[in-house]
């Protein structure tokens, strides 16, 4: 039951990646295109996605507990620091060289493209990597 | 190469991406943040903890075919870039949301939503690079 449960969230999740079109790299690297063939379409994205989700979590998080677990598991980290920004700063550029980000690339794997292969392999590489380094760091 | 601007389909495409944030928080409590949970799948905590994820993450790439079953064409993915910046923006996107502890989903969607001043920050800065990174490719190098 639990896996039909998130198997059907991960499924409402991508189809809204492909609706929306943020599962198209064209599409979205014309929204960062404003001197050029701009297609402002990401922005109606991100607006809808955040309305829906600014209403809910404000019902949803009124609750004491969620429906299936004991309780909410917030980020606690509330720091601003050279980590972050560092780390959004890096994505932002890798978003802009290829054009998917990890919420559109996912849903992508299903649609059999070659080139989101490419890109989510090297995703991996990257995220395991970062973990090696932020590991030696804390060693 | 250029695409059609269609506010209807995004703005119906976010809302289901705003509801899917909703209802894993509803059901389970957890923020829909494509990073977390695809490096929580590689290096899990326990069966439990993978198998959750895996279903999500199944669920996710069922998001083409379903959209084809419904509209009756596969979703248009065009990929204007070749193979060596695919590879190089993946690792850069690897380091980056590992780093910053988050992408579009989990900083822009959910963390915006909670009014979270670290999302706000995170969501200024990777929309900032990822436009000066699009601006340097095609107007700078000239792409």
């Amino acid at each position: 039951m639990r896996f039909v449960l998130f198997y059907g969230i991960g499924l409402i999740f991508g189809f809204g990646i492909a609706l929306s079109g943020m599962i198209n790299p064209a599409k979205v690297l014309n929204f960062f295109d404003i001197a050029g063939t701009w297609d402002p379409s990401l922005a109606f994205v991100m607006g809808g996605a955040l309305a829906v989700t600014f209403v809910g979590y404000r019902i949803v998080l009124a609750r004491p507990a969620p429906l299936a677990e004991p309780r909410f598991q917030l980020p606690a980290n509330r720091r601003i620091d050279a980590r972050l920004i560092g780390g959004a700063a890096l994505f932002g550029v890798g978003w802009g060289i290829a054009g998917f980000c990890p919420g559109g690339a996912l849903p992508a794997l299903g649609a059999g493209v070659a080139a989101v292969y490419w890109f989510v392999g090297a995703l991996i590489a990257g995220i395991f990597a970062a973990k090696a380094i932020l590991k030696a760091f804390a060693d | 190469m250029p695409t059609e601007f269609e506010p209807l389909r995004a703005l119906a495409g976010g809302g289901l991406i705003g509801l899917a944030a909703v209802l894993l928080m509803l059901g389970f409590g957890r923020i829909l943040g494509a990073t977390g949970i695809l490096a929580g799948f590689l290096t899990p905590a326990s069966l439990q903890d993978w198998s959750w994820r895996a279903a999500l993450l199944l669920g996710m790439a069922s998001g083409p075919l379903a959209y084809a079953a419904v509209t009756g064409a596969m979703p248009t993915i065009a990929v204007p870039v070749g193979t060596p910046m695919l590879l190089a923006g993946g690792v850069l996107v690897g380091l980056g949301v590992t780093f910053g502890s988050g992408c579009t989903s989990g900083h822009g969607v959910c963390g915006l939503a909670r009014l979270s001043p670290r999302s706000l920050a995170a969501t200024l800065t990777f929309m900032a690079t990822a436009g000066a990174a699009v601006y340097a490719v095609r107007h700078v190098f000239g792409g």
